[in-house]
């Protein structure tokens, strides 16, 4: 008998619609000191599996079949009073976000002695020990110090450490995490993922991971359980999941996973879950208005160039100027960007990646340096109109897709006001025609544009945010972290029509990033960032194969490894 | 924190010193002095001694700079109608107003911040909507018409309680004046005050529960009920503390105004305070009590806004700041 059983779960939400199954018929088993991830996208109900094993359906969840055993022992069926004494004590739960996990106003010893505490009934001062001590197993330094802090007083990582500590109090028997490192940077995730599989070797601890990743399922688990819409699609060893999938909804999410190890032409069979968006027409680029007016000033060189960019922000702000304490978000950066080339800058939070690209399009004035655009330093540039003139020619892709489109306007006026507000057409009903070729250039088709943002889905909605990008019919696009807040699905279809568009329009594009494997994808030449500075620029593959500063090796070890995942039937780029 | 503490000093003094420019203006702007304190007989020439010695030739500045100086020692000039210093008749009304404040104070947050716990914590039940339609009526109707509703329930049908005054007060320290001490000053606090403090007392409850409910989404409290801590823990010591931090401001900025807008229930129940006062000297044109009204309740706001400061910051480690690690 296995640790944790969870047999044929079938969980719904009574809604005035109809009721919603989230979870259908989804039996589990977790081994002593074996680590399962549970993978699907999001609204699969993996996170609702976690919720009902610990108790914690949110209302109106109820679970209507199925039973969890924990050590053969039926744990559903038991009163409120009997789950709470088996939460936190048996069964130990680790959340998502460090950031908001642990009460502000109370520092890390309150929250770790009340917890010890209950559960283990120690007393005070046993409590104290026992909560340094875990803070120690964990890997925070000075346990005794740091103890008395509270939480804002760790960075991300420390905190989800002492999430960790919390979910480890009273010795649990089974972890549940629910994408215990989706908040954190690259080399965090990594110390991380590697604590826990230490914990969980150590202790013989039985681990369910709740994750979208593919990287860290590759990492960490053991055996893999792929949901899908609240079934279990397929089930099996991590090496037989990600490199010889039986299931086809296994292998379309598998190939739209960014690779590390080569790269592609396009992401290949990506469209499972939602359809890739279908042109309806194809428009002549020569005759039509997107393709026309791309007779920008011709540049020698590069089309932008940067030289000794440099960000000053205050963190301590002070009446005199000697007591202010400045950063330097991005100290020195120079570095050009070739016409038709897609640049990529790559680098952990924090780096100053996003700082530059708003300095690019003037959204920030540099503290020094300049920014030359088309032979143009954009800094000098005093006239609102000749600031508006450059500005046409650049345009952003923003990260969120869900607050970067206005949610009070129609898609029509989203995509439009670009146009009117450059005066780019010569009638309403010219725009109108525009705005609708370019939503089903992008994908989306002529009718979206009478709908409003809220209907559509987080993919989609960026697919408007690219196709109000175009509008302006720029030369130059920059993409922040444009499908980070994404479906690994979703992202590989933006990325396919970021790259068929990229062709197509001939554009130039600084694509930033903190995944090398999406940089691996896009990007012609990278730029790798850390802590405000540029500490190398080389040609892609390049980087990859053959990186020449100690941070970027560092950075390039500690992605994760996907060898596992199957080469067959990929359309490589050509070399 | 010594630095945060100056510069709201800083601008304490720019807002008072502001408050009190308007309340000078009145002095110039508002009926011409000098024939407000003679009679009709008074001859021109006598008029003009008297501006010369009351300062009014001065250049605008120097009045104003005289004004400010003799506001600070407490020093508001003479009231046109009493014939007595302002500070004066203030002081003697001002224990009246305070302890009507302090009391309904006292109640809206005794009353409201419970409530609103409950309301949120059990948001379903059938009390907690029969609370918030009540509180919904205590919002939306007027202070005076809850007032002259209390006098007829109480004071005019059930004849139960005083509806007018203070009732026998006690003087201690010469200058204070309580009716916390007699039976008959207890009885005609209870009116008044109910009346003052409904207002805010649904407002602390409606924001109690609307932040409550709120704290009760985040994910530390969800962490919390995972780690199995009994929904008494959860609901008092992580989700109410986190609860009352924003309430503070609000509940900070609300006692301000129970002191300032306690002229309408003052007026409604007869109470001899500083509102009653205030409202009088309206009617009477009696600058010098209107000047320094408005100046004591600027300095009242100021100093609270300033003590809620103060406790913001020490209530949420948040704002201590210091950088993570």
């Amino acid at each position: 008998m296995a640790l944790l059983n969870i047999n044929n779960l079938r969980i719904e939400f009574p809604s005035r619609h109809g009721t919603v199954v989230a979870v259908d018929d989804v039996s589990l088993n977790v081994q002593p000191g074996e680590v399962l991830g549970v993978v699907g996208e999001s609204g699969a109900g993996k996170s609702t599996i976690g919720n009902a094993v610990i108790g914690l359906l949110e209302p109106p969840g109820e679970m209507t079949e199925g039973h969890v055993l924990l050590k053969s022992e039926q744990i559903d069926t038991l009163s409120l009073e009997e789950k709470r004494k088996i939460r936190g004590r048996r069964i130990g739960m680790i959340f998502q976000d460090p950031l908001t996990s642990l009460d502000p106003l109370q520092t890390v010893e309150q929250q770790l002695v009340e917890t010890i505490d209950l559960h283990l009934k120690l007393g005070e001062a046993k409590s104290q020990e026992r909560a340094v001590d875990l803070l120690r197993q964990v890997g925070i330094p000075e346990p005794e110090l740091r103890i008395k802090n509270y939480p804002h007083q760790f960075s991300g990582g420390m905190r989800q450490r002492v999430v960790i500590a919390l979910a480890l109090c009273a010795e649990p028997e089974v972890i549940i995490a629910d994408e215990p490192t989706t908040a954190l940077d690259v080399s965090i995730q990594a110390q991380i993922l590697e604590l826990m599989r230490r914990l969980c070797k150590d202790k013989q601890v039985g681990m369910l991971i709740i994750t979208h990743d593919m990287g860290v399922i590759a990492d960490i688990t053991d055996r893999v359980a792929v949901m899908y819409h609240g079934k279990l699609v397929e089930e099996g060893t991590t090496e037989k999941i990600l490199g010889n999938p039986d299931h086809p909804y296994t292998q379309s999410l598998i190939s739209a996973v960014p690779r590390p190890d080569v790269r592609l032409r396009r992401f290949p069979m990506v469209n499972y879950i939602e359809e890739e968006g279908e042109r309806t027409k194809d428009l002549d680029l020569s005759t039509h208005w997107l393709g026309q007016a791309r007779d920008f000033d011709a540049v020698e060189g590069p089309l932008l160039s940067l030289k000794n960019l440099v960000m000053t922000f205050v963190t301590k702000p002070a009446f005199l100027k000697r007591n202010r304490i400045m950063f330097n978000a991005v100290d020195d950066v120079s570095f050009d960007i070739n016409q038709g080339e897609v640049f990529g800058l790559v680098g952990e939070s924090g780096s100053g990646k996003s700082t530059v690209a708003r300095m690019v399009c003037s959204l920030y004035t540099p503290a020094a340096g300049e920014v030359n655009f088309a032979g143009t330093d954009l800094t000098k540039i005093k006239s609102q109109n000749e600031l508006d003139y450059y500005r046409r020619q650049m345009q952003m892709i923003f990260q969120d897709p869900f607050s970067s489109l206005n949610g009070r306007m129609k898609v029509l006026d989203i995509v439009a006001e670009p146009i009117r507000f450059h005066k780019l057409a010569s009638s309403n009903q010219e725009v109108e025609q525009i705005v609708m070729d370019l939503l089903d250039h992008v994908g989306l088709g002529a009718q979206a544009a009478v709908r409003f943002p809220h209907e559509f889905s987080g993919g989609q909605r960026q697919r408007i945010s690219i196709a109000r990008a175009l509008a302006t019919r720029p030369r130059f696009l920059i993409c922040d972290e444009p499908t980070s807040a994404l479906d690994v699905s979703i992202q590989a279809q933006v990325l396919n029509l970021l790259k068929d568009l990229q062709e197509e329009l001939g554009l130039t594009m600084l694509f930033i990033s903190h995944d090398l494997p999406v940089i691996r994808q896009m990007c012609d030449r990278v730029g790798v960032m850390k802590m405000g500075k540029l500490v190398e620029v080389s040609a892609t593959e390049d980087l990859f194969e053959n990186p020449k500063a100690a941070y970027t090796k560092e950075l390039l070890d500690l992605m994760p490894r996907l060898d596992k995942l199957s080469h067959e039937g990929l359309e490589l780029e050509d070399a | 924190m010594i630095a945060f503490i100056f510069k709201r000093l800083l601008q304490s003094v720019v807002v008072m010193l502001t408050v009190a420019l308007i309340a000078f203006a009145m002095f110039r702007f508002v009926g011409d002095p000098v024939n407000n304190m003679v009679g009709q007989d008074t001859t021109d020439t006598e008029r003009a001694q008297l501006a010369e010695s009351l300062g009014l030739n001065d250049p605008f500045i120097v009045q104003f700079g005289r004004f400010a100086f003799n506001a600070m020692r407490g020093d508001f000039g003479i009231s046109y109608k009493y014939r007595r210093p302002v500070s004066e008749l203030i002081l003697e009304r001002l224990s009246a107003t305070l302890e009507l404040s302090f009391v309904s104070a006292v109640l809206a947050l005794v009353v409201g911040i419970p409530l609103g716990v409950y309301t949120a914590l059990r948001s379903k039940g059938i009390i907690s909507k029969g609370i918030m339609v009540l509180s919904l009526m205590g919002v939306s109707l007027p202070t005076f018409l809850i007032g002259i509703l209390l006098i007829l329930l109480f004071g005019v049908v059930l004849r139960w309680l005083p509806t007018f005054g203070r009732g026998d007060v006690v003087d201690i320290y010469g200058w204070w004046t309580t009716g916390f001490l007699t039976v008959s000053g207890l009885k005609s606090l209870i009116l008044p005050s109910i009346t003052l403090a409904i207002f805010q007392l649904t407002l602390i409850m409606r924001l109690v529960r609307a932040e409550m409910l709120e704290v009760l989404r985040t994910d530390f409290v969800k962490f919390a009920r995972a780690r199995g801590l009994p929904d008494r823990a959860v609901h008092f010591k992580h989700a109410l503390k986190n609860t009352l931090v924003p309430v503070i401001t609000i509940t900070g900025l609300q006692l301000g105004a129970l002191i300032a807008f306690a002229i309408i229930t003052e007026s409604v129940f007869q109470w001899p305070g500083m509102g009653l006062l205030f409202i009088q000297a309206v009617a009477d044109v009696d600058i010098p009590i209107m000047a320094a009204y408005l100046v004591l309740i600027a300095f009242f706001f100021v100093v609270i806004n300033m003590v809620v400061d103060i406790l913001y910051y020490a209530v949420d480690p948040r704002l201590r700041a210091d950088a993570a690690v």
